[in-house]
């Protein structure tokens, strides 16, 4: 049965770039001052989220709901082998992140139509001052704002659809831009546009990753295509999941005997067994091995081109035999990484971090919109889109990237006090929990903490939004007592901070805001991997991830009891403070009840599944069964083997010592640092037991490393931003004082030579041409002037004797 | 051949017609009075209208179809036109000469020398 759910999900993802078109070349024209922009954005945006919608619906119900669907639309270009193809890639991943990015995009679009309206009449920017001293006063940007919010969503859903891995660079750069678009919106602004450039320049650090892994894969594998494409005449192309995940052959001996995908047959590998046909597979899809991560042969033989050139046949035989001694086992690792990189620097990953925080100087809608659906959750994505590519020594890397940065920005959230910043910082503890799942092997957990934090933390922006709208400032030190002013804000905001740090009631009911499911899952999942090796380091991440989950709580709350509770600190502030206009409520509202139900299990038999209907959607597309470590480099070193258990093992299994299972306790743990958190906030901001400022005076070295954002951005400075200033100014000098004098004193040679030069060529050759002819001139009229005698008589003679000659000479000189 | 002993023909007209063009020649460069240059000029101009008037005869041709016919004497009369015409123009450049210099020899007449 062909499906209709490409040509929805390509709908979908098409009618952001119409509403941009649109906007581009009428915007200004749209209603009064451009207001009718924001309708067509709207549309656009809320006619996708219906088709997504619609998708996410038939895709659940329909047989093949399981089967990644993959095809290519258009071929771009063809250079020999080279295909760059505009195709798709769906499977449920797809289709959730679709109706997840649609449904927020949609609700921030909303949003944003109260937060900017602003800038429908001209706006004075007080943060500008020019020159003579006055604010700077230019038209409003409002159609401008919608244009670039319909790009970024249409590059967005991009990512998401993109069939192969060029596409997806493709689009990745187009949320770069967008994003580099939207934190300089108040372009004006110095700190603005440093911010645009950090964050474009920063991506790029990781994009040049991104695209040194994509050289690897197509060089060794020749295709760039996530899926298998079948071409008209039936002929299939393996992809990239196919290739390093073959079908049969060489599943991993351990799971070997289990994997019932013969019965798949040549379907996907990317299913569990969840996904097979066979009555008993369906029933519990944990614990079925997904094909095991193999070196592919491509990759083999680019390692091993020394021996083929060495006359050794490159036959499946010798190639098994290359395998086994791990060639090509690098480029794998270094293709991981590279994606990863390209990851690293979108989702602001340790040591990519630092753009996030500055990304801030965008308008607050935006802030919500790169925060939760697009832009990072682009990094994560892929990440978890590449997670069958990625060989466990990568997803080392991935899991300490993720704990530093978790741990990182958990800390530096709690002195902040732009209320921006510290919901900035939050985002980037919450991606570093993602990363950090994926890394420990807990693809479910990572990119359900993706969905529900997209919904919360979305939430949480524009809910802060909604408060700088009503006070007109960042800092929290001018807020306070806002509950009563703006009820709605705050409960909302409430639930997100609810939501964020997982509260919920563990062991008996197991129920609670979605954030607890995905966060518990997590924390289980690492717990899982902690238990499975005997590596300090490994329960260490455990431990430290359990603490960010503790900080989290606090510095959610202190922002949530110094914005709304207490006395207000800035009266004059408090007098205007207003609750924001319904189209700014509306959307909290809506969000407010996807960030508490969202991941919460439903009794229908949604999915075919008994736990959450969104948790079993994933679990059902989840690539990777297990890890275990036979990885050469880790074996070298004598480090003992890693094992990346499966996410099944963190229902299921039991802690020995403690004799309990996994779940629970990581469960206990997950809320119990919650909930110490939540304590020591009401503590220091609403009891007042505490006086934060004697704990700051205690605790000052700490106090300002943290304020110091750990000193990140002053050690790029030096390490980085310095000595490329001044290898700038190395080479600028060089050019203007080396390089431009040499030119300078050649030209001016070269001038001086050709004055010369020119000025004997003339006098010599073209003057005395002329002169020499002039002079001869002279001289033949000088002797002639003697035969003019003026005697008639004289000339009579010279005819005679001249035509007498000339008669002679016609009859004796030519006649012969 | 001897001319004498032939029957008048072409040879003949030609002979005196070179013989009258020779003298005006020699009249011309000997004769320093201007009328007597003059004169070489007609003598010069009418030997050559002998030698047309025979070319374009009938009579005097052996093979009438080389002749030039009545061209010849067309050419005869429009030559002596010409000369009528050269003689006035020359004998009032005389004249004037005659009126500024007193005299009529031609080797007074220098001034144009270069």
């Amino acid at each position: 049965m062909e499906s209709s759910i490409p040509i929805l999900l390509g709908a979908a993802w098409l009618l952001p770039l119409v509403s941009f078109a649109l906007i581009l070349f009428f915007g200004p024209r749209m209603g009064k001052a451009g207001k009718g922009a924001s309708y067509v954005a709207i549309g656009a945006i809320l006619t996708g989220f219906v088709l997504s919608l619609i998708a996410l619906i038939q895709w659940s119900q329909a047989p093949e709901g399981q089967r990644p669907l993959t095809d290519n639309w258009y071929t771009l270009a063809e250079f020999g082998s080279l295909q760059l193809t505009i195709g798709y890639y769906i499977d449920t991943l797809t289709v959730i992140m679709f109706t997840m990015v649609t449904l927020i995009a949609s609700c921030i679009h909303f949003y944003a139509v109260g937060y900017m309206h602003e800038e429908l009449h001209d706006v004075t920017d007080h943060e500008v001052t020019l020159s003579d001293g006055s604010h700077l006063t230019r038209p409003g940007r409002f159609h401008r704002f919608f244009q670039y919010l319909s790009l970024f969503c249409f590059s967005m859903l991009g990512i998401v659809i993109s069939g192969n891995i060029a596409m997806t660079f493709v689009f990745w750069e187009l949320v770069g831009i967008c994003s580099y678009f939207l934190i300089g919106f108040y372009i004006e602004r110095k700190s603005a546009s440093t911010a645009a450039n950090k964050a474009f320049i920063v991506n790029r650090v990781g994009d040049m990753g991104m695209i040194i892994g994509l050289m690897v894969l197509f060089t060794t594998l020749g295709t760039f295509n996530f899926g298998d494409i079948e071409d008209s005449e039936g002929n299939k192309t393996a992809g990239i999941f196919a290739q390093v995940r073959p079908e049969t052959g060489h599943a991993d001996e351990k799971h070997g005997g289990e994997s019932d995908h013969a019965a798949v047959g040549n379907q996907q590998f990317i299913l569990t067994g969840g996904g097979a046909p066979s009555g008993e597979g369906s029933e519990d899809h944990h614990g079925h091995a997904a094909p095991a991560l193999i070196v592919p042969d491509g990759m083999v033989k680019a390692a091993a081109r020394d021996r083929i050139a060495a006359g050794e046949e490159p036959n499946e035989a010798n190639i098994e035999k290359w395998r086994g001694e791990g060639l090509g086992h690098g480029l794998l690792i270094v293709a991981g990484l590279g994606i990863f990189c390209g990851c690293m620097g979108k989702s602001a990953q340790f040591p990519l971090h630092v753009w996030l925080p500055d990304a801030m100087e965008g308008p607050t809608p935006v802030s919500a919109l790169v925060h939760s659906a697009t832009m990072v959750a682009a990094g994560v994505f892929l990440a978890g889109r590449f997670y069958p590519v990625f060989t466990v020594e990568v997803l080392l890397v991935i899991a300490v990237i993720g704990c530093i940065t978790l741990f990182m920005a958990a800390t530096i959230a709690i002195t902040a006090t732009d209320i921006k910043r510290v919901l900035a910082y939050s985002t980037l503890s919450q991606l570093g929990y993602m990363m950090f799942a994926l890394g420990v092997g807990g693809w479910v957990a990572g990119m359900l903490h993706l969905i529900t934090h997209a919904f919360f933390k979305s939430l949480l922006f524009m809910c802060s939004g909604s408060v700088i709208h009503a006070v007109h400032s960042n800092e929290m030190t001018d807020m306070g007592g806002l509950l009563k002013k703006m009820p709605i804000t705050a409960w909302t905001m409430f639930i997100g901070c609810l939501a964020i740090i997982g509260a919920g009631v563990p062991l008996v009911l197991n129920l609670g805001f979605s954030g607890f499911y995905s966060k518990d899952a997590i924390l289980a999942q690492a717990l899982s991997f902690a238990t499975q090796s005997d590596n300090g380091i490994y329960r260490l991440m455990f431990f430290v991830a359990a603490a960010g989950a503790s900080i989290t709580a606090f510095y959610m709350f202190r922002l949530w009891f110094m914005t709304f509770l207490g006395k207000p600190r800035d009266e004059h502030r408090y007098e205007h403070a207003h609750e924001s206009p319904k189209v700014m409520t509306y959307p909290l509202l809506v969000l407010s009840f996807f960030a508490i139900f969202v991941a919460t299990p439903s009794f229908t038999d949604f999915f075919n599944n008994s736990s959450a209907p969104l948790t079993g959607a994933l679990e059902e597309v989840h690539p990777v069964g297990s890890h275990t470590a036979h990885s050469p480099l880790l074996a070298a070193k004598g480090e003992p083997a890693m094992i990346i258990p499966p996410e099944h093992e963190s229902h299921v299994g039991m802690i020995e010592s403690m004799g309990m299972s996994i779940h629970a306790v990581a469960g206990v743990i997950a809320i119990s640092t919650a909930m110490g958190g939540l304590l020591l906030a009401c503590c220091l901001y609403w009891w007042k037991v505490i006086n934060p400022a004697e704990v700051r005076d205690m605790f000052k070295p700490i106090y300002r490393f943290l304020l110091g954002k750990w000193w990140f951005d002053e050690l790029y400075d030096k390490t980085f931003v310095k000595p490329t200033f001044f290898l700038s100014r190395l080479i600028a000098g060089t050019d203007k004082n080396i390089i431009d004098r040499l030119i300078d004193n050649i030209a001016a040679g070269t001038r001086w030579f050709c004055t010369g030069f020119d000025t004997w060529i003339d006098r010599l050759f073209v003057d005395g041409l002329v002169n020499w002819v002039a002079r001869k001139t002279y001289a033949v009229g000088l002797a002639l002037r003697a035969v003019q005698t003026g005697k008639i008589r004289q000339y009579i003679v010279l005819i005679v004797v001249c035509t007498v000659a000339l008669f002679l000479l016609a009859t004796f000189g030519f006649a012969g | 051949m001897w001319l004498l002993t032939e029957p008048v023909g072409l040879s003949h007209y030609l002979i005196v017609g070179a013989i009258m063009f020779v003298s005006g020649a020699v009249c011309m460069a000997t004769k320093r009075n201007a009328l007597g240059v003059l004169m070489g000029i007609e003598l010069v101009l009418n030997g050559a209208n002998i030698n047309f008037v025979a070319f374009g005869s009938d009579f005097l041709s052996r093979n009438p179809s080389y002749g030039i016919g009545l061209d010849g004497q067309v050419i005869a009369i429009f030559v002596i036109v010409l000369a009528a015409a050269e003689a006035a123009v020359a004998l009032a450049i005389v004249l004037n000469f005659y009126n500024n210099y007193s005299t009529v020899d031609v080797d007074q007449a220098d001034e144009l020398k270069g």
